[in-house]
C-alpha cells in the first residue's frame, strides 16, 4: 500500500492507501474520489483522468509514456505539470505523492 | 416521419451487432450516429490499436472489427443517419418520437441507446468569453474556408487538424499557429511543412503558449496568449480556430428521463431496458450489478435487447427462438442458401 493524496479543485483533500501495481487513476476511481472520469478505462485514449502533479513530485515520477503528451494536448487546461493518472503506476517509490485535480475533465 | 421497429443510437460495435440481431429476428431498424463515420470509439479513438479479447478473433484492430461488423450487416442494407445527434426522445402514445439535430424524425416503439460514453463533441476553449464568438469568429471545425481569405487566422492545437489547416490557410490568409508545447503530434511530413512555412515567415509559430484572453465587441479583434514562463503576447486576429480533439459527452441523453448513474444508464439484465418502457441501453453506456465494459458484453446485451423489442414491435406475434445454423427463415433473411 502506498499513500496518495488527491486534492480536488475546491481544495478538499483525500489521502488514500492505494495498492501497489494499480494506477493513480484506479486508486481514485475505486475510492470514489470525484474529479477523475477515466472515460476510456485507462487505455490512454482520452484525457479525462488528467491531474496536475505537485511540483516537486513531477520529476520524481517515471517519464511520460509515448503518446501521453499527445493526449494531454486534448485535456482541459493542460499545464507543465500535467499527467494522465492512468499512466502513473503506484509503487513504494511514490509514497506520499500529491496530485491536484483540474476544475473539470471535459 | 420515419417509422421503424427499432431505432439504434450509436454506430459502434454494440450498435452494429444489435442491428444484426434485430434483423435476424425479422425486425427492421435504423441507426443514428453523431460521428461522420461508422464504428464509434473503435474508429475514432483506436482504429490502429489491436484488440485481443473478441471471442474467436485472436487479434484485430478497431478498424478491422468495424469492417467485419459492417460486412456482417451488408445484406440487410441498414439505413445509417451519420453526422446526426439524437436530441429529443418523447413519448407519443405507444411510440417514441425521436428527433435529431438535422431535424430527422422517427416514430418507433423501441429506442436502443448504444451510445458508448455519449456523443463525440469538439473540445472547446475553457475561456468563458469564447462562447459569445462561437460560430462567428471562433470555430472548432472548418465548413467554408473561403471566409478566411485575406484575414488573420489564429489556430490553436498541435495535431493533424491544426497543422493541416495551418498549412492550407497559409496560402490565402495570415496564419498564427499556437501550441502548448514544442512537439507536434501530426504526421511527420505536415510537421516538417509547418516548420518550413514558419521559417519562411508564412506561418507565425508560437510554441509553449496557450490562449489566455480575447478582445472584441461584435467581431473578434485581438487575442492574448501566455507562455509557460508567464510572458504575455497580444496580437490582432479576425478568426480563431481551436483543434483540441474530441471529447465524449452524455449530451441530450441526460434529458430523457432515464435513471442515470454517473455517466451511465441503469438497466435490468433481462431486457436491458431502462426505467422507460421501450428504451433500452446496451454497451458501455449501460450499467447493472457486475457490468463489464467489454465489447463482448455489448454484443450479449444487444442480443437480449433485440428480443425484448420484438414484443413491442409485433404485439400480436409470438417470438420463436431459432438458430442461424438450422432456421430457414433466418437464412432467408440473411440471404444465404438453405441446405
Amino acid at each position: 500500500m502506498t499513500k496518495i493524496t488527491y486534492i480536488e479543485h475546491n481544495g478538499k483533500e483525500h489521502t488514500i492507501d492505494v495498492q501497489n501495481g494499480l494506477t493513480v487513476m484506479e486508486g481514485a476511481v475505486q475510492n470514489d474520489i470525484p474529479g477523475i472520469d477515466a472515460d476510456c478505462g485507462g487505455s490512454m485514449a482520452c484525457a479525462t483522468c488528467h491531474v496536475y502533479v505537485k511540483d516537486d513530485w513531477y520529476d520524481k515520477l517515471d517519464e511520460k509514456s509515448e503518446g501521453e503528451d499527445d493526449m494531454i494536448d486534448q485535456a482541459y487546461e493542460p499545464k507543465k505539470n500535467s499527467r494522465l493518472s492512468c499512466q502513473i503506476t503506484v509503487s513504494d517509490k511514490i509514497e506520499g505523492l500529491v496530485v491536484y485535480l483540474p476544475e473539470k475533465q471535459v | 416521419m420515419i417509422k421503424t421497429d427499432a431505432l439504434i443510437i450509436g454506430a459502434g460495435p454494440t450498435g452494429l451487432f444489435t442491428a444484426h440481431q434485430l434483423k435476424i429476428i425479422g425486425l427492421d431498424c435504423q441507426i443514428v450516429d453523431n460521428l461522420d463515420k461508422i464504428g464509434g470509439q473503435c474508429i475514432e479513438l483506436y482504429p490502429d490499436k489491436p484488440i485481443y479479447d473478441i471471442p474467436a478473433i485472436p487479434e484485430c484492430t478497431g478498424e478491422e472489427l468495424t469492417q467485419n461488423l459492417i460486412k456482417q450487416l451488408e445484406h440487410f442494407k441498414i439505413k445509417f443517419h451519420l453526422n446526426e445527434r439524437v436530441d429529443e426522445v418523447k413519448k407519443d402514445n405507444n411510440n417514441w418520437e425521436v428527433k435529431t439535430s438535422n431535424g430527422t424524425k422517427f416514430s418507433t416503439p423501441n429506442v436502443i441507446i448504444a451510445g458508448g460514453v455519449g456523443s463525440f463533441e469538439p473540445r472547446k476553449f475553457s475561456l468563458k468569453e469564447c462562447e459569445q464568438f462561437e460560430n462567428k469568429s471562433i470555430f472548432y471545425s472548418v465548413k467554408d474556408k473561403k471566409i478566411f481569405e485575406g484575414k488573420i487566422v489564429t489556430i490553436f492545437g498541435g495535431g493533424d487538424s491544426a497543422l493541416d489547416w495551418a498549412v492550407e490557410l497559409s496560402k490565402t490568409s495570415k496564419v498564427n499557429l499556437i501550441h502548448r508545447r514544442d512537439e507536434f503530434r501530426g504526421a511527420n511530413a505536415t510537421v516538417d511543412k509547418v516548420h518550413e512555412l514558419a521559417k519562411s515567415g508564412k506561418i507565425n509559430l508560437f510554441t509553449k503558449y496557450q490562449l489566455s484572453g480575447i478582445k472584441g465587441s461584435s467581431n473578434l479583434e485581438s487575442v492574448e496568449i501566455t507562455h509557460e514562463n508567464k510572458e504575455v503576447k497580444t496580437f490582432k486576429t479576425d478568426y480563431i480556430l481551436g483543434f483540441f480533439g474530441l471529447i465524449m459527452q452524455l449530451g441530450p441523453i441526460s434529458n430523457w428521463g432515464l435513471n442515470l448513474n454517473k455517466k451511465t444508464i441503469e438497466v435490468d439484465t433481462e431486457k436491458f431496458e431502462t426505467n422507460q418502457k421501450g428504451i433500452y441501453a446496451v454497451g458501455d453506456i449501460c450499467t447493472y450489478p457486475g457490468k463489464l465494459k467489454l465489447i463482448l458484453s455489448g454484443f450479449h446485451e444487444g442480443a437480449l435487447a433485440a428480443r425484448a423489442c420484438f414484443k413491442l414491435a409485433r404485439p400480436n406475434e409470438k417470438y420463436r427462438f431459432e438458430f442461424t445454423t438450422s432456421s430457414k427463415t433466418i437464412k432467408d433473411r440473411l440471404g444465404v442458401k438453405s441446405d
